[in-house]
C-alpha cells in the first residue's frame, strides 16, 4: 500500500496476552463455564495468531493483562479508533466493565486522545463499530446502543449506519461482518434483520456471503492486514471465495477463543485504522 | 348542594408521546424501521418535524408523535422503538411555584386553554382535571393530581404550575376526528340547512337521555316571550334536559306566565296587552319571595305550571345568576357573580352537551367555563351572539341563527320522531 512519502508505515495492532484468559462467566451463548478453555492451547493459539499477523506485516503492541479480566484478551472491544482519537468502550456487562480503565490508560499513554463513549449508552468499540469506506457500520441491540452510535457519528462527523443484530450468537458486529476494503466485506446475512440486510446490500457493492457452518467457526471474525485475511480454521469455503477475489486467506486455529465467543478479529485492535477505513488513506496528512 | 357526578369518560384517545430520532436515520432505514415498529405494535404515528441532512455525513432528524390505545400499549411501543434510538422528547417536569397570597397566582403562572391538557410530574404525564380556559393549574401536594383553578380560588401555599415546560395541550382536532357537527365547516351562518342541525341536536339529546353525559340548557327570557315555554316543558318532562342555567328574567316571566297568563304583561295566548299587565312580573316575583323559594312555591301549590315548576317536579337542576338590572330578584337568584361561577363550574362537570338559547351574557359566561370537548349549540335570532361565542374559541360550538320558537318546535318534533 502506498503510504505517506512512499514509506510504508507498518500496520499496528494492539493485543493482550492470554495470561488470565478463560471462561469464568457467561455473557454470550458461546460461553459455558463447564466447557473451559485449555489454557496452554489458548496461549499457543494466541502466539500463532501473533506470528501470522507479524508475517502479514503488522507490528504488535501489547497491553498488560489483568487478573480477573479474562476477556481483556479481546482487544477489539477496547474502543473505536478514528485517526488519533479513541472512543473508549462502555461495556454492557459488568463482567467486562473493569477493562475500561486499563484500555483507556493504555490508549492515552500511547498518543490517543481518549473520549468516553456517550453516557448512558453501551458501546463496545471495534467489536460493534467498523469503518467500510467513509461510513461507520454499527451493530446494536446486543451489546451497543443505536443512539450511542449516532452520537459517536455526530461527534466524529462521520456517517453512521446502525445495524440491528438479531441473533445472540452474533452479538457483536465483528462476529458477522468484516470489511475488507472500502467497497467489499464478508458477512453472514441471517445475523441482521431485513432492514440491516437492505442497508448493507445498498451500500457495499462487493459482498462475500459466509455460510452458516463457517459463520459458526467465526469466519467473519477475520483480521485483515493488507490483502491478508486471517481466520480461525474451518472456513474453507470462505477462503476459496477470498482467493477468487484476490485476497490471501490464512487460517490459524483459534477454537479455544471461540469458546468465549471470539476469534482473530476480536483478539486484535487495529491502531492505525482498519484496511477498509477510507480515512486511513488520508491519515498522516494533518493528524 | 348538588351531587358531584363523575364526568363521563372523554372520547377514547389513548396515550401519546413525542419521540425524536436523529443521526443517519434515512440511509440506515432506522426511520422506516421505527415507524414500522410503531404500527406493528398497534400504534399510530404522525411525523411532526423532519430535517434531512444535506451531505453524506450530515445527520438527519425526525420528531414523531406516537399514539397508542392506552398507556400500557404506549409503554410497549416506546420500549421497542427505544432500541433503535427513538427517545422521548420532553423538556422535563412542569415547574411549580407556591402561591404567595390568596386570590392571585404567582407571576409567570401557566394560563390555561379550554383544551385537554397534561402536565409532567416525576417523569409522568398527568391529566389536568376540570379543564377550563383562563385559569391556572394547581397540583395537589398530597395526591399529585392536577386541576384547573380560577384565580379567585387561589389559596396561599398552593403549588401552581409556572412556565410552559412540562405542559402539553391536545388540540381538539387531534382528539376527535369529526364530531357530530363536522359537516358544518363554517361555524356561524344564516344559510345553514337548519333541519340537519336540529336533527343532530335531537340525536345528542336523545343519546344523553340514557348515557352518562348530561344535557344543559342555557336560556334567555325570549323562550317565554315567544311562547316556547310549553315546548321547553315537554323536553324537561321527557327527560331530555338535565340542567338549566338562566337569569332572573327567564324564571320571572315563566312564573308570571304560570300565575297570570302573561309575559311582560302580554297575554301569550291572545297576544294582547292586559290591563296592569306590566305589574304582573313584579307581583310574580313578590309571590315567590313570600313563599321563600321556587321549590317552596311549587310544594305549597302556589306555582303549578311552567318551566320552573317542571324543573322542580322533574328534578332538573337549575341555577339562576343575578345581574344589576334585575327586579326583585327571585329568592333563588344568586347575586354574587363569583359564587355563580363556582356553582356553574360544579354543575357542568358531567355536561357533555349544551344548548344555549336566546341569551348572550349567560352563553358567554357558560362558554368560558366549558372544556372544549363539550358540544355546544348556540341558537339566537341575533348573529352577533353566535359569532361572539365562536370567537372565544369554543371549537365545538355550532351556531344557528333562527327564531327560538320555530327552533324548539322543530327540535321537539325531531326528538319525538327519534322516540318512535
Amino acid at each position: 500500500m502506498a503510504r505517506l512519502g512512499g514509506m510504508a508505515a507498518a500496520p499496528r495492532i494492539l493485543m493482550c496476552p492470554p495470561d488470565y484468559y478463560g471462561v469464568y462467566y457467561v455473557i454470550n451463548p458461546w460461553m459455558d463455564v463447564a466447557r473451559q478453555a485449555d489454557h496452554a492451547a489458548a496461549v499457543d493459539q494466541w502466539r500463532r495468531l501473533c506470528e501470522a499477523l507479524t508475517a502479514a506485516g503488522a507490528e504488535i503492541s501489547l497491553v498488560g493483562p489483568v487478573e480477573g479480566l479474562p476477556d481483556m484478551v479481546f482487544t477489539a472491544n477496547a474502543g473505536l479508533i478514528y485517526r488519533k482519537r479513541a472512543i473508549v468502550s462502555r461495556f454492557r456487562h459488568s463482567q467486562r466493565q473493569g477493562e475500561e480503565e486499563h484500555f483507556r490508560r493504555w490508549l492515552s499513554e500511547h498518543g490517543f486522545e481518549t473520549i468516553d463513549a456517550p453516557a448512558g449508552h453501551a458501546f463496545e468499540g471495534a467489536g460493534d463499530a467498523l469503518f467500510c469506506g467513509d461510513t461507520l457500520y454499527a451493530g446494536y441491540r446486543q451489546r451497543s446502543d443505536a443512539i450511542g452510535h449516532q452520537q459517536i457519528g455526530a461527534r466524529l462527523g462521520v456517517r453512521v449506519l446502525p445495524l440491528e443484530l438479531v441473533s445472540a450468537h452474533y452479538y457483536h458486529l465483528d462476529t458477522c461482518f468484516c470489511p475488507l476494503s472500502a467497497d467489499a466485506a464478508i458477512w453472514f446475512s441471517p445475523a441482521f434483520d431485513e432492514y440491516g440486510q437492505r442497508v448493507i446490500r445498498a451500500n457495499i457493492p462487493r459482498l462475500i456471503d459466509v455460510e452458516e457452518a463457517e459463520a459458526q467457526c467465526f469466519a467473519c471474525n477475520a483480521a485483515v492486514v493488507g490483502r491478508t485475511v486471517i481466520t480461525n480454521t474451518g472456513c474453507p469455503r470462505l477462503h476459496e471465495q477470498l482467493r477468487e477475489a484476490g485476497y490471501a486467506p490464512v487460517e490459524t486455529p483459534l477454537n479455544e477463543f471461540v469458546k468465549a465467543g471470539g476469534s482473530a478479529k476480536c483478539l486484535t485492535l487495529r491502531l492505525d485504522g482498519e484496511e477498509a477505513a477510507a480515512w486511513r488513506e488520508q491519515a498522516g496528512v494533518g493528524d | 348542594m348538588e351531587e358531584d357526578r363523575k364526568p363521563p369518560p372523554a372520547q377514547p384517545m389513548g396515550a401519546i408521546e413525542d419521540v425524536e430520532v436523529r443521526g443517519h436515520i434515512i440511509d440506515s432505514l432506522i426511520l422506516p424501521k421505527v415507524l414500522d415498529g410503531i404500527t406493528a405494535a398497534g400504534g399510530t404515528f404522525r411525523i411532526t418535524d423532519v430535517a434531512i441532512g444535506h451531505d453524506r455525513a450530515d445527520p438527519s432528524y425526525a420528531r414523531i408523535e406516537v399514539q397508542a390505545r392506552d398507556a400500557a400499549a404506549l409503554a410497549a411501543i416506546m420500549a421497542a422503538i427505544a432500541d433503535h434510538g427513538a427517545v422521548p422528547v420532553h423538556g422535563g417536569d412542569a415547574s411549580l411555584a407556591e402561591a404567595d397570597m390568596d386570590g392571585a397566582f404567582p407571576e409567570g403562572f401557566y394560563s390555561t386553554t379550554n383544551q385537554r391538557t397534561e402536565v409532567r410530574r416525576g417523569g409522568q404525564w398527568l391529566a389536568v382535571d376540570d379543564q377550563e380556559m383562563d385559569c391556572g393549574i394547581v397540583v395537589d401536594a398530597a395526591t399529585g393530581a392536577a386541576r384547573c383553578l380560577p384565580m379567585t380560588d387561589v389559596k396561599r401555599g398552593m403549588p401552581i404550575v409556572t412556565g410552559h415546560v412540562g405542559v402539553r395541550v391536545f388540540p381538539l382536532e387531534r382528539q376527535e376526528q369529526g364530531h357530530a357537527f363536522a359537516f358544518m365547516n363554517s361555524a356561524v351562518s344564516t344559510e345553514k340547512p337548519k333541519g340537519v342541525v336540529i336533527r343532530e341536536i335531537a340525536r345528542q339529546l336523545h343519546a344523553n337521555r340514557r348515557g352518562p353525559g348530561r344535557s344543559l340548557l342555557v336560556g334567555g327570557p325570549a323562550i317565554v316571550h315567544t311562547g316556547s315555554g310549553p315546548l321547553m316543558c315537554q323536553l324537561i318532562r321527557e327527560g331530555y334536559l338535565h340542567k338549566l342555567f338562566a337569569g332572573n328574567a327567564l324564571a320571572t316571566h315563566d312564573i308570571e306566565q304560570a300565575l297570570f297568563g302573561t309575559s311582560l304583561g302580554v297575554n301569550l295566548r291572545e297576544g294582547t296587552i292586559v290591563d296592569a299587565g306590566h305589574e304582573h312580573h313584579l307581583r310574580a316575583i313578590n309571590r315567590i319571595r313570600r313563599a321563600g323559594s321556587i321549590r317552596a312555591a311549587v310544594e305549597s301549590g302556589v306555582l303549578a305550571s311552567g318551566i320552573m315548576h317542571d324543573c322542580v317536579k322533574y328534578g332538573v337542576e337549575f341555577h339562576l345568576s343575578g345581574s344589576i338590572r334585575d327586579d326583585g330578584p327571585l329568592p333563588d337568584v344568586v347575586t354574587d357573580a363569583i359564587e355563580c361561577q363556582r356553582i356553574m363550574r360544579r354543575q357542568i362537570r358531567d355536561v357533555t352537551f349544551c344548548l344555549m338559547v336566546a341569551t348572550t351574557l349567560h352563553s358567554v359566561a357558560v362558554g368560558n367555563l366549558l372544556p372544549a370537548n363539550v358540544k355546544v349549540v348556540c341558537v339566537d335570532i341575533n348573529p352577533s351572539t353566535v359569532i361572539k361565542l365562536n370567537d372565544r374559541g369554543s371549537f365545538q360550538t355550532v351556531g344557528l341563527v333562527t327564531d327560538v320558537e320555530p327552533f324548539l318546535r322543530a327540535l321537539v318534533a325531531e326528538v319525538t320522531k327519534l322516540e318512535s
